[in-house]
This record gives structure tokens, C-alpha cells and sequence, in this order.
């Protein structure tokens, strides 16, 4: 049996979930100290891939990653062929997660902000080391929750990925391509294989989420006591 | 050390106004709730930005609107005491203490870190977390933290509203012996007019970001510049006045005419405070008057009396006395009419 659609399920959602984790938190971080009419905007920018359906974000992909256009030609001149390759199924993957990882990460900013990054500021503490040991260290849980999403969902992605990087089995036919296929091919059983690993997998990042959950609790009670 | 400070805030419809000096004298900010304090500190420490003024220590600007200068909170050297302490809560209390001292050789933050957990009794607790501190020794965690990196200027907001009123007392002293210690100028925020009278020497009245009176401790108790400043500061007997001539005042609403220390041809108004009001064996003399309880509210070691004088305006009391147990005991079964005594020495008059 081929298992190269879990193999590259997996390999996909730990990379988008990777991705993701770093540039939503990052841009969660730069964002949460500024106001402005102009970031509302940017905002919009963010979480279009959540309102969108995912074959309207995989053919924008396609529409600007693709040989034709600017960047996709520049890309190719430079020998990346990104469309319809491995790469291709985690870009689509972690732009349709992005919003996900992004809300949930400001969230958990947002929650720190406040005198304890002030009182970190006047104890002569730059951002940078605001961010990483005080923002970070403390938004934590709620990060920790945001990538357990972000994989659940890296892991569900159908149209972007079909789209961008195509069903090439043992390259980018990731879980939701292969059962897709299975059922339009008449392979039942093929189907339902599939759909209980996905089920598997899904079921363990649930239980992850679970935990940290629990775990949050408890962290987010010390605080509170603190007070 | 020399800290001057004068500076306009905007916080949407609020506007404050501050301006204020000091040499090294703690000074003690004054106010209700929504009058500025806490605003005023934070634009020290530069967690605010003014739309204008100066501000500078010992001559060097900290901001300054003409020179286009706004020294970020990080590069002030400005120790600040949070209303609920803000200490890391996952951090140690070693590590909350040392927080600031990152640039330092690490012989060094050990040497300060551990001179200051000596000197506020930490010495125990280092390796604790904040939520394991009582609320006292979250305080001196606090002021530890914030005394460390040895800041120009050291900044309390409310430092003992936090703590359970038992203990205020008590945390109250060692703050006053840390604060004894420390070289820098301080800035002490508080709504307790005891706590700021204990604490510190100079006064700063707040009221809707506007400063009412600034000075002397004993000055601003003795003689507020204005009704409210006196208000502020705890006085509850006012009467509208007008001068008599002499070093007389007559009060418009007590209905007597008074012997004043310092009188004053612009007198609007005259006040004396509660424990100032005093109680004559004999009829005659100077400024005293008969009068009878209207009420008596009770506290455990005082009583606080309601009077009416029979000449003033009014259906209520015009007078209010505060007297210890004891001598409430005396007085109380002594027959009515009782003789109010309002020493010239305590009363004071204001232009407003």
C-alpha cells in the first residue's frame, strides 16, 4: 500500500504549521502596537484567505505564482518552480492558515500587553526582548493553541492545494486529494482508509489542544491569583 | 538631585496640567480618583507623551517639546512601583529583581540583587514566584525590582491600595525606611491623605489635571490655598466670609464673627478643620459660641460630632468635630447648650 498521502499530509501541516506559526506570531507582534486606519486595511489583507474560498485563494496563488506572471516568472528564471510541486501544497496550506494563526496569536499578545510590558519598558528592556521574554514566555498557551489549529486545518486543505499544486500522486496528493480521487475513481475502500487516518490524525491534534487547554487553565489562574 | 517638571497632557476630552519641582524632597501627589496622578507619572516615566512642557533631571531633558526630545522609557533611569506591583509572574523573585540588569557583569547583578534582597528582607523567598508572595512581600519585590537599576527618579503609584487594610500599617513603615535610603527623587501617588502626609515632605494637590497646591507638607494642611485644596486635604468645616476689619472675619453661613491669625482683605471664605474644633468650660472669650449636637456618627477610637450654631443659616448642622472616646465621654452628659471654641490660631481664610 502507498502511504505517500500521509506521509506528505503530514509533511505539509507540520511545515505550514511551522511557517505560519513564525510569521503570524511575528506579524501578530509588529501589529499590535500600532493603530491606524491604513492597518485596518492591512488587517482585511490578513484574514482574506478565511472569508475566501480556498479554490478563490489556490487560483489567486496560481494567478501570481505562476510562469506568467511577474514574480512567478522571476521565481522560475531563478530555477524555483513552485507551482504544482511539494512547496506548492505547503504555500497553499499555510496562506489559508495564516488568519488562523495570526487572530489567535494577536489574541494572545494582546493579553499580555499592558503593565507588564510597561514595567519591563521603564526597567530599561528594548521591544526585542519584550517580545521574546516577556510576550512570548507568557503568551504561550494560547500560541501553543493557535498551531494545534493551524495543523488541523493545514492538514483539511483541498481546494488551494488542488489548484496550485495540483494531485500528483507521490508529490503534492496530499489526504483530502487522495480520497477525493478515491471516491470520483470508485475505490470505496481506498476512501475510507483515508478518511480514518485523517480522523486519526485530527483526533490527536484535538487531544493536544486538549491538553494545552487544561494546561492554560491552570497558567491563566496563577496570573489572576497574581493580581 | 533636582527634578523639574511642566508638562500638558491629552487623553481624549481630559487635559492635564502639571508643574512641579523638587530637590530631593518626596513629594507626595495628592488627588481623587480621575484627577491625574497616575497620568502624571506615567508621562515622567515615558510611558505617556505630553503635547508639551519639559521635563529634566538635574538639568538633563528627559522630554522637552521646544528641543523636540522624548527619551523612551527604556533610557530614563525611572524606577516605577505599579498600582498591583506588575511583577513577572514567571519569573523568580531573584529574577524579578534583576530584570533590568541585563548590561551589567553578572558578578555585579548578583551583587546588587543580593544587596537588595537583604535590605527588604527577601532573603528567603528568591527562588518563589510572584502568585507564592504575600501581598507585602510582593510590594517589596516591586520596590526592589524597581530600585535596582539605581533610577534618577523613583516612581510609587498607589503602592499600598493593593494590600489588605490590616497590614497597611505595617507594609507602610518599611516603605518608609526603604524610601529613607534611597538618594534619587521621588514621586509618591496617592488618594490617602495620611499615607502622603507620613510619607512625604512637599505636596502636590491634583484635581481634574489641574494643580490646586504644591508645597510644604505643613503649609498646605495649615493653610490651603483654595476651597477645594482644602476640601482635598481633608478639611469638612467651610463658611462663606467677608473681612471685618481688626482681624476680624464675619462667617456668612455660621452666622459669628471670628478672631483670624492671618487675616485677609480678599476673605471669601473661612474653614477650620474637625479635630481643630474645640470646646469651652466657660461661656465668654474669644470666638466661642454656643451650639448643640444635631448628630454623632461613632469610629472606633473617635467620635465625630454634628453641630448647629443657633446663629447660623440653614436647617442642617454647621459644624463638624472630631474628639476622642474620652473626652466624648466627658461631654456627653453635660447639659446643652455647649460652647464651640474656634481657635484664631486654626482658622484660616481664602480668597475664593
Amino acid at each position: 500500500m502507498d502511504l505517500s498521502p500521509m506521509r506528505l499530509s503530514l509533511e505539509t501541516s507540520f511545515a505550514a504549521t511551522a511557517v505560519v506559526t513564525v510569521t503570524g506570531t511575528l506579524a501578530a507582534g509588529w501589529r499590535i502596537r500600532r493603530r491606524g486606519a491604513a492597518l485596518e486595511l492591512l488587517d482585511g489583507f490578513f484574514l482574506l484567505p478565511l472569508v475566501l474560498p480556498p479554490t478563490v485563494v489556490g487560483f489567486l496563488l496560481l494567478l501570481l505564482l505562476g510562469r506568467t506572471s511577474p514574480l512567478g516568472g522571476l521565481l522560475y528564471e531563478l530555477g524555483a518552480r513552485l507551482v504544482f510541486s511539494w512547496p506548492a501544497t505547503v504555500i497553499a496550506a499555510a496562506v489559508t492558515t495564516f488568519p488562523l494563526m495570526y487572530m489567535t496569536a494577536r489574541a494572545a499578545l494582546e493579553q499580555v500587553e499592558g503593565p507588564l510590558v510597561e514595567a519591563a519598558r521603564t526597567l530599561g528592556a528594548s521591544e526585542g526582548r519584550i517580545f521574546r521574554e516577556i510576550l512570548l514566555p507568557l503568551a504561550w498557551p494560547g500560541l501553543a493553541a493557535g498551531m494545534v489549529l493551524t495543523f488541523a486545518r493545514a492538514l483539511g486543505d483541498f481546494g488551494a492545494t488542488l489548484i496550485l499544486a495540483g494531485d500528483i500522486p507521490g508529490r503534492t496528493q496530499t489526504l483530502p486529494l487522495a480520497i477525493f480521487f478515491a471516491v470520483e475513481s470508485g475505490d470505496t475502500a481506498e476512501a475510507v482508509r483515508w478518511s480514518l487516518v485523517t480522523v486519526g490524525i485530527s483526533l490527536a491534534a484535538l487531544g493536544a489542544l486538549n491538553l494545552w487547554t487544561r494546561h492554560r487553565k491552570g497558567l491563566a489562574m496563577r496570573v489572576v491569583q497574581q493580581d | 538631585m533636582e527634578f523639574r517638571a511642566e508638562f500638558a497632557v491629552r487623553r481624549g476630552a481630559f487635559r492635564l496640567n502639571v508643574a512641579l519641582e523638587t530637590k530631593g524632597e518626596r513629594v507626595g501627589i495628592l488627588g481623587e480618583s480621575g484627577a491625574g496622578k497616575t497620568l502624571t507619572l506615567r508621562t515622567v516615566a515615558g510611558l505617556e507623551r505630553p503635547e508639551r512642557g519639559r521635563i529634566e533631571i538635574d538639568g538633563s531633558a528627559l522630554y522637552d517639546s521646544v528641543h523636540g526630545i522624548n527619551l523612551p522609557a527604556r533610557e530614563r533611569r525611572a524606577g516605577f512601583v505599579f498600582q498591583n506591583y506588575a511583577l513577572f509572574p514567571h519569573r523568580t523573585v531573584e529574577e524579578n529583581i534583576g530584570f533590568g540588569l541585563g548590561d551589567l557583569p553578572r558578578a555585579e547583578q548578583d551583587a546588587r540583587v543580593g544587596a537588595l534582597k537583604e535590605r527588604m528582607h527577601l532573603g528567603g523567598l528568591s527562588g518563589r514566584y510572584p502568585r507564592e508572595l504575600s501581598g507585602g512581600q510582593q510590594q517589596r519585590v516591586a520596590l526592589a525590582r524597581a530600585l535596582a537599576g539605581e533610577p534618577r527618579i523613583l516612581l510609587l503609584d498607589e503602592p499600598l491600595s493593593a494590600l489588605d487594610f490590616h497590614l497597611r500599617g505595617l507594609v507602610e513603615k518599611e516603605l518608609l525606611d526603604s524610601l529613607a535610603e534611597y538618594r534619587g527623587v521621588t514621586l509618591y501617588v496617592s488618594h490617602s491623605l495620611e499615607e502622603v502626609y507620613r510619607l512625604c515632605d512637599v505636596i502636590l494637590v491634583l484635581a481634574g489635571g489641574r494643580v490646586l497646591a504644591s508645597g510644604p507638607k505643613e503649609e498646605i494642611f495649615r493653610r490651603p490655598p483654595s476651597l477645594e485644596a482644602a476640601r482635598l486635604t481633608g478639611c469638612k468645616n467651610f463658611s462663606r466670609a467677608r473681612p471685618a476689619g481688626n482681624g476680624m472675619v464675619e462667617a456668612l453661613d455660621w452666622g459669628v464673627m471670628l478672631r483670624v491669625a492671618q487675616p485677609s482683605a480678599q476673605a471669601k471664605h473661612v474653614a477650620i478643620r474637625a479635630n481643630h474644633v474645640a470646646f469651652a468650660d466657660e461661656p465668654g472669650g474669644e470666638n466661642v459660641y454656643s451650639c448643640t449636637l444635631a448628630e454623632s456618627t461613632e469610629t472606633p477610637f473617635r467620635r465625630t460630632l454634628y453641630l448647629r450654631l443657633p446663629s447660623g443659616n440653614g436647617d442642617g448642622f454647621h459644624l463638624q468635630a472630631e474628639v476622642p472616646k474620652d473626652r466624648w465621654e466627658q461631654m456627653r452628659s453635660r447639659p446643652e447648650p455647649w460652647k464651640v471654641r474656634l481657635d484664631p490660631e486654626r482658622l484660616f481664610v481664602m480668597a475664593e
